[in-house]
């Protein structure tokens, strides 16, 4: 079952609750989104490093309910 | 050999190693087509694994690397990223950069 755009949201929150975050449904069908997080966790991490925090964020939902998420990340 | 073995060999026996849905002639995914097209641009030879005939590499190559998607790029031995930051890196000229510190163009 696809990952709603609030609970999306919801859990990218949980993990950084000072995140500034933009989140689109590319395809409307809860299941391919592009976000752009801006947070203070993320300074000085590799973009691999970033990543992988979201990846975590998500709590194994990426790659399994939720198919495609476009990631753009950066500190604040 | 146990999966994690085959994909450690591949990896380090491959300067460049993608990992991938499809091949570089029929990709089966916009994000692995992506990758591929962005590696064609340089020229350069590459080797690429097609992760939908293989589901043990396909899921064995998630836990090697602790990253949940494919594609999955290599340069000899390291794992440079997925579909955006290789995107992202192209975009900043870092790709290029990463290419000839490793001397791989």
């Amino acid at each position: 079952m696809p990952l709603t755009k609030n609970e999306l949201e919801k859990m990218i929150k949980e993990a950084f609750p000072d995140a500034i975050i933009v989140l689109e449904d590319s395809q409307g069908d809860n299941n391919h989104y592009s976000a752009r997080i801006c947070t203070e966790a993320f300074n000085g991490k590799t973009k691999i490093e970033q990543h992988k925090m979201v990846y975590k964020a998500l709590k194994g939902k990426m790659g399994n309910e939720l198919h495609a998420l476009q990631l753009e990340t950066m500190g604040k | 050999m146990n999966i994690n073995e085959q994909i450690k060999n591949v990896i380090s026996q491959n300067d460049i190693c993608l990992f991938m849905k499809g091949t570089p002639e029929a990709p089966k995914c916009g994000f692995s087509l992506a990758v591929s097209n962005i590696l064609k641009t340089f020229n350069i030879k590459f080797h690429s694994v097609d992760v939908l005939a293989n589901d043990e590499i396909r899921n064995g190559i998630k836990v090697y690397s602790d990253w949940p998607t494919i594609p999955q790029l290599y340069l000899k031995g390291e794992f440079v990223g997925g579909c955006d930051i290789v995107k992202e890196m192209f975009e900043k000229g870092e790709l290029k950069e990463v290419l000839k510190k490793k001397s791989l163009i």
